[in-house]
């Protein structure tokens, strides 16, 4: 059952970074609410402040100021956070220890969760999360993860997240390091996620194409404010804001006119 | 008609592994250019793009190995020569790299007028002197006024879009006849890889290099860089043709499931699902017999698996398959 209490609820939030001349306002006056079981897709370019965001959604960052609430009550306990809010990155080389199994590191993820299943059931939902990636849990058996490839590297973050089964998902370019084939694969199991687990997802990225396909709702991000938010079609046909319309000016579309030689 | 600037003839390349294994990881590429032309090569992660890149240089460093072939710039071969030589007489004045990451071609611990003064002052024994003062000219093309505030930088004061056109400004200084540059824009957001593209243009038109080879999974990106575009699978060149072609009437099975897997953000495309390939493209440590794609190809036959594809002119273009429509 969707609860009626909005999963992240946003209200003036700022975080600055440094002081005096070199302050940077990374976030810069942000309010939205994210409702229970949504693809909200947070979008913008590189320096916008879309990662930052997505720190403090992890409860890695406070705010400065403004209020920031998940469900309702503000991120005090990190680990507390983390049984229900989990995360996906763009580099999955620098997500997991090159010296452990990779089975092994899958498990150990667990330890996260307050009410820890047993060793058989942990097991048993590594499987599970594996085979929802289309990986047979053998052909990892014993590896360590310089031994698998990019893109098998990022669908081993994803079947951690399988395995995990929290609450809410927040991805922060997911498949910024991979190649198209290996994305619309991505994709699939992402949206297996929701439909599966309708679970959460926070999408940061700067591909407004991916955006545009997963989301229900589409947070455009430029110098740290959100120009621009609604449904991706409307956003995509009707942008309201110069920032929209350039980001998707710069898109190299096989339709459209780009940069002439 | 000018004579071509750049000639790959049969060049295959293998890995020669600890274990004595041989991973043929480029087969029988085979193409030219002509001076003014780009040539997009697409294809998956780990289909043997960047492998040709460093063939491509003639530069062989263990456990690369060239197994047949030439390739020529200029008309002289690059082949047989050792890494060495390679590096004095070759890279940056014939031949000339763009690599991905530009911070990590960047030594953080100089300034960019350094790193790019060395350059000149390596491969021409010149003066530093004269030599910042070239690097102040041809920076203003690209930077205008910026530029002397980029050239006095550490590569950690600069933005990530100005690192990678900084990079491009180095690796273009000796004026190469050729460059490649291997996936220059995928680390960038979508704004900063216009700039940068736009930047790649203004240094073609202004005879600054010959012609480019552009190495990418962005086929939509290829359509609007590329003048023609050769799509790679598992070490071997599955389809070559103009870029139009390639991205608006794909014939190999294997460049249409690429096509189909590709996002688009253009309105009424959200219903349009991106579909991706299944399977993993085969080990190339074995001899293939048959089609290499045969495995994953929605229209296989049973023959594709016993009979080897040549790469054969069809219709309008090169394409790998007996079937292609």
């Amino acid at each position: 059952m969707p609860s009626e209490t909005p999963i992240f609820s946003a209200r003036d939030v700022v975080r600055v970074f440094g002081s005096g001349k070199k302050l940077v306002r990374a976030v810069d006056g942000v309010s939205f609410d994210i409702a229970d079981g949504e693809i909200v897709s947070i979008v913008g370019g590189s320096g916008c402040g879309k990662s930052v965001l997505a720190k403090i959604m992890l409860g890695l960052y406070k705010p400065t100021s403004g209020q920031f609430l998940y469900e309702g009550h503000e991120i005090t306990d990190q680990r507390d956070h983390w049984n229900e809010v989990q995360a996906v990155f763009q580099d999955p080389f620098s997500c997991f220890n090159q010296f452990f199994t990779i089975r092994a590191q899958l498990k150990a993820a667990f330890h996260i969760l307050k009410d820890r299943p047993s060793k058989s059931e942990i097991d048993d939902r590594v499987d599970a999360g594996l085979l929802a990636v289309n990986v047979a849990p053998k052909d990892i058996e014993g590896k360590y993860p310089f031994e698998l490839s990019g893109g098998q590297m990022q669908r081993m973050l994803l079947a951690r997240i399988f395995a995990l089964r929290p609450k809410v998902l927040i991805a922060d370019e997911p498949t910024s390091m991979v190649d198209a084939c290996v994305r619309a694969n991505i994709l699939d199991y992402l949206m297996k996620l929701k439909v599966e687990l309708s679970m959460t997802i926070v999408f940061v990225t700067h591909d407004i194409g991916l955006a545009y396909y997963v989301s229900d709702r589409l947070f455009i991000m430029h110098e740290g404010k959100i120009v621009d938010a609604g449904a991706p079609d409307d956003v995509i046909l009707k942008p309201t804001s110069p920032v929209t319309v350039r980001l998707l000016d710069d898109i190299p579309e096989i339709h459209k006119e780009w940069i002439k030689r | 008609m000018s004579n071509p600037t750049f000639e790959v003839e049969h060049l295959s390349l293998h890995y020669l592994t600890r274990f004595g294994e041989k991973i043929h990881a480029v087969t029988d590429v085979s193409f030219e250019m002509k001076q003014g032309e780009i040539l997009g090569i697409a294809g998956e992660s780990g289909c043997g793009k960047s492998t040709l890149v460093n063939g491509l240089m003639g530069l062989f460093i263990p456990p690369l190995h060239p197994t047949s072939g030439d390739v020529k710039v200029a008309g002289e071969s690059l082949m047989d020569r050792t890494p060495q030589d390679i590096r004095e007489h070759v890279l940056s004045r014939k031949v000339s790299m763009i690599p991905q990451g530009a911070f990590n071609a960047l030594n953080p611990t100089r300034k960019v007028k350094d790193i790019a003064a060395d350059v000149i002052v390596a491969h021409e024994k010149g003066d530093r002197k004269k030599a910042y003062e070239r690097l102040g000219e041809r920076f203003t093309l690209f930077f205008g006024a910026e530029a002397k505030r980029i050239l006095n930088a550490y590569p950690v004061q600069l933005t990530a879009g100005e690192r990678q056109r900084s990079v491009i400004g180095i690796s273009t200084l000796l004026n190469p006849e050729m460059v490649i540059a291997d996936e220059p824009t995928s680390a960038l957001d979508v704004s900063t890889q216009k700039i940068v593209i736009k930047m790649i243009f203004d240094l073609l038109d202004a005879g600054i290099f010959k012609s480019m080879i552009f190495i990418t999974h962005e086929l939509p990106l290829l359509r609007h860089v590329a003048d023609n575009i050769a799509i790679m699978y598992a070490g071997e060149f599955v389809e070559k043709g103009t870029a139009e072609q390639i991205v608006f009437s794909p014939r190999h099975p294997y460049t249409k499931a690429l096509m189909g897997a590709m996002l688009s953000a253009e309105p009424g495309q959200k219903s349009r699902k991106p579909v991706a390939i299944e399977g993993a493209p085969p080990s190339l440590a074995e001899a293939i017999v048959g089609c290499r794609f045969a495995a994953r190809c929605p229209v296989a036959r049973p023959e594709c698996r016993q009979n080897k594809q040549e790469l054969r002119m069809f219709a309008d273009r090169l394409v790998r398959c007996d079937y292609a429509e």
